[in-house]
């Protein structure tokens, strides 16, 4: 197999992810790691919540996967995302890439992390100190 | 008539009051009435940035039909990563 598509609830394992990826036949990988940030338009986050419509979201991180190897010669993409309650510097998204040369895994990284951002149903809830909004949803 | 459950999710959720709502559709609808039907009975959702429907896990053009035993969820603006 040359994906790995996973939603977890439990902690995402950065480690796991390398190693998964590696390989001999590989020049270059690029790993994203997404990590939950403190503050937001200057108000302290307490904690992210995310929740994900499972069985169509690993449909459609599997097109994005798709696209990437059809546009970029890329040998391996792994995406790992997280559900659930997470805290501060935690990890909701591990996205890596694995490539003969350092351009396509760059390439194909990011487009694969801003195409999920935009595609794949997954939400984000984040809970201030005085309240709780999900994100993106009011224009 | 048909009676279609539906997925809510996000904010979705909180405007249905539940993850799941149930509504009677015309046999044959399209994903346009079923948007319509539902801005009726829930106008906040016309307050969001956007919202699609997903018909069997795909999302749906509002020109699609829907029959009884699709699964059916309403996807309000994505946010993961």
């Amino acid at each position: 197999m040359n994906t790995q598509i996973e939603i977890h609830t439990e902690p995402l394992n950065v480690q796991s992810c390398i190693d998964w990826i590696m390989s001999p036949h590989s020049g270059g990988i690029d790993v994203f790691i997404g990590t939950v940030r403190d503050m937001t338009k200057g108000k302290t986050v307490v904690c992210l919540e995310f929740e994900a419509y499972n069985q169509m979201a690993i449909k459609e991180m599997e097109k994005i996967a798709q696209q990437a190897f059809d546009n970029w010669p890329v040998q391996k993409i792994l995406i790992h995302h997280r559900t659930g309650v997470l805290a501060v510097g935690e990890i909701p998204v591990i996205i890596a890439v694995s490539a003969a040369h350092r351009a396509a895994a760059f390439e194909a990284c990011r487009y694969i992390i801003d195409t999920l951002k935009e595609t794949v149903p997954i939400w984000k809830k984040e809970v201030f100190e005085d309240g709780e909004v999900w994100v993106a949803a009011h224009p | 008539m048909m009676n279609i459950k539906i997925l809510a999710f996000g904010i979705a959720k909180d405007i249905f009051g539940g993850s799941t709502i149930s509504i009677e559709l015309d046999e044959n609808a399209t994903t346009k009435q079923l948007k319509t039907q539902l801005e009726t009975a829930y106008p906040r959702l016309k307050q969001l940035a956007s919202y699609m429907v997903a018909v069997n896990n795909e999302y749906a053009d509002d020109a699609g039909l829907i029959t009884e035993h699709d699964e059916i969820a309403v996807i309000p603006p994505v946010s993961g990563g």
